[in-house]
C-alpha cells in the first residue's frame, strides 16, 4: 500500500472515531473533499480538536512516529492544513516526509 | 481506570471510578520519590520520570529518563503509556527547580531553566495527558504551585513567577478540560525539607514559616493528603483550585 493510501486510511479511521462522538447531522463523510470547518464545514472547534488528536494517535499506531499536527508551521500557513480532509492528508504526508529525512 | 455501576441513595445509577494509572514527574528524589512509594504501595500502576535513573524500584513502578521540557521525549513517553496501560487516570506535575537569588544576580540561563522545568514541563505533560484522559472521559491533573507566589518572597522572583504561571495555567486548563471529565487543581506547599530549600538560609525559612497560620515545616504526608483528596473520583466537582498548606492565603 502506498504511503498516501495509508495516510488516507489513517485519517478516515480517525473520522470514524470522531463521528462516533458526534450527532448524526454533524458527522463527516469519509472523502478527501470533506470540508472540516468554515462556512461549509460541519465541525465546531472542539470537534476539530478531537479529530486532530485522533489523527495524531492513529499516525503513531500506523507509522510508529509521533507528530504534532498543530505545530508552528501549520498555524503560520496562509491556507490552513485543517481546511479539509484532503489538505489534512497532504500536511500529514509533509510531516512524515520531514520525519523520514531527519532520521535518514 | 475501573468503572462499576453503583446506586446512590436516590436509586440513581452512578459511575464509580477507581484510579489505576498515575504518572508523576520528577521522581528521582524528594516529594516525587515519596509519592512514587506512596502510590505504589497503594497498588496503583505508577509511572515516573526524571533526567537521571532512580536508585529504587517497585514492581508496579516504571521509570523513564527524560527532561520534562523535551517535547519529542515527552510525546514518546505518552505513546508508551497508551500502548502499555491504554490510558492514564492521574498526572502529578511535581518536577520543579528553584534558584533563590536577587534579580541583580540572576543569570538569564537560570530564568530559562526554571521556566522550562516548572512551566513548560507542566504544559507539555498536561497537554499530552489530556489527550489520553479525554478518551476515557476521566482524569485528574494536579500541579505544583508554591506559597512563595502569594507571600511575594524576596529572592524568589523567578521561581515564584514561574509558579504563578502554573496557577493561572491550572485555572484556565480547568475550564478547557472540564467537558472531558478532567479536573485540574494545584497544591501550594510551604517549605518542606527537600533539596529544593537546601541552600536557603535557616533564618529565611524561619521567617517564611512565621508567616504561615500554622507555623511548622510541611511534611510529605501533608502533600499526599491534599493530592489524595484532589484525585479521588468523588472530587469531580472540584477544579481550578489551589490549595495552600499551612494556612497561607
Amino acid at each position: 500500500m502506498t504511503n498516501n493510501k495509508r495516510i488516507t486510511n489513517v485519517i478516515f479511521s480517525a473520522v470514524e472515531e470522531v463521528n462516533g462522538q458526534l450527532p448524526r447531522k454533524q458527522r463527516l463523510e469519509k472523502s478527501i473533499d470533506t470540508i472540516l470547518f468554515g462556512k461549509s464545514g460541519k465541525l465546531d472547534s472542539l470537534a476539530l480538536v478531537n479529530l486532530i488528536v485522533a489523527v495524531e494517535e492513529k499516525i503513531q499506531e500506523e507509522f510508529g512516529v509521533t507528530v504534532t499536527l498543530a505545530d508552528e508551521r501549520a498555524m503560520s500557513q496562509t491556507n490552513s492544513p485543517f481546511k479539509s480532509l484532503g489538505t489534512l492528508a497532504d500536511y500529514v504526508a509533509l510531516l512524515l516526509e520531514g520525519q523520514t529525512n531527519s532520521q535518514g | 481506570m475501573r468503572i462499576t455501576l453503583h446506586y446512590s441513595w436516590r436509586d440513581r445509577p452512578i459511575h464509580k471510578v477507581e484510579n489505576k494509572v498515575i504518572l508523576i514527574t520528577g521522581t528521582r528524589k524528594g516529594i516525587g520519590r515519596y509519592l512514587v512509594e506512596y502510590y505504589a504501595r497503594k497498588g496503583l500502576e505508577v509511572i515516573g520520570c526524571s533526567r537521571n535513573q532512580v536508585d529504587y524500584q517497585f514492581k508496579n513502578y516504571h521509570h523513564f529518563c527524560l527532561d520534562v521540557c523535551d517535547e519529542v521525549k515527552v510525546r514518546d513517553l505518552f505513546a508508551e503509556i497508551r500502548k502499555r496501560y491504554k490510558g492514564l487516570d492521574v498526572l502529578i506535575n511535581n518536577a520543579g527547580s528553584a534558584s533563590m537569588n536577587h534579580i541583580l544576580l540572576t543569570p538569564l540561563k537560570t530564568v530559562q531553566d526554571i521556566l522550562n522545568t516548572n512551566f513548560v514541563g507542566t504544559f507539555l505533560f498536561s497537554r499530552e495527558a489530556a489527550k489520553l484522559m479525554k478518551k476515557n472521559g476521566y482524569g485528574r491533573i494536579v500541579n505544583f504551585a508554591t506559597v512563595a507566589s502569594i507571600l511575594k518572597l524576596e529572592g524568589e522572583s523567578v521561581y515564584a513567577s514561574s509558579k504563578a504561571a502554573v496557577i493561572n495555567f491550572t485555572q484556565i486548563l480547568a475550564r478547557e478540560l472540564a467537558e472531558f471529565g478532567v479536573t485540574v487543581n494545584a497544591i501550594g506547599p510551604t517549605p518542606i525539607k527537600t533539596d529544593l530549600i537546601r541552600s536557603v538560609p535557616q533564618e529565611k525559612i524561619d521567617g517564611l514559616v512565621g508567616r504561615q497560620a500554622i507555623r511548622r515545616l510541611g511534611t510529605f504526608r501533608d502533600i499526599s493528603n491534599v493530592i489524595d483528596f484532589l484525585i479521588q473520583p468523588q472530587s469531580d466537582f472540584i477544579t481550578g483550585q489551589v490549595i495552600y498548606l499551612g494556612g497561607v492565603s
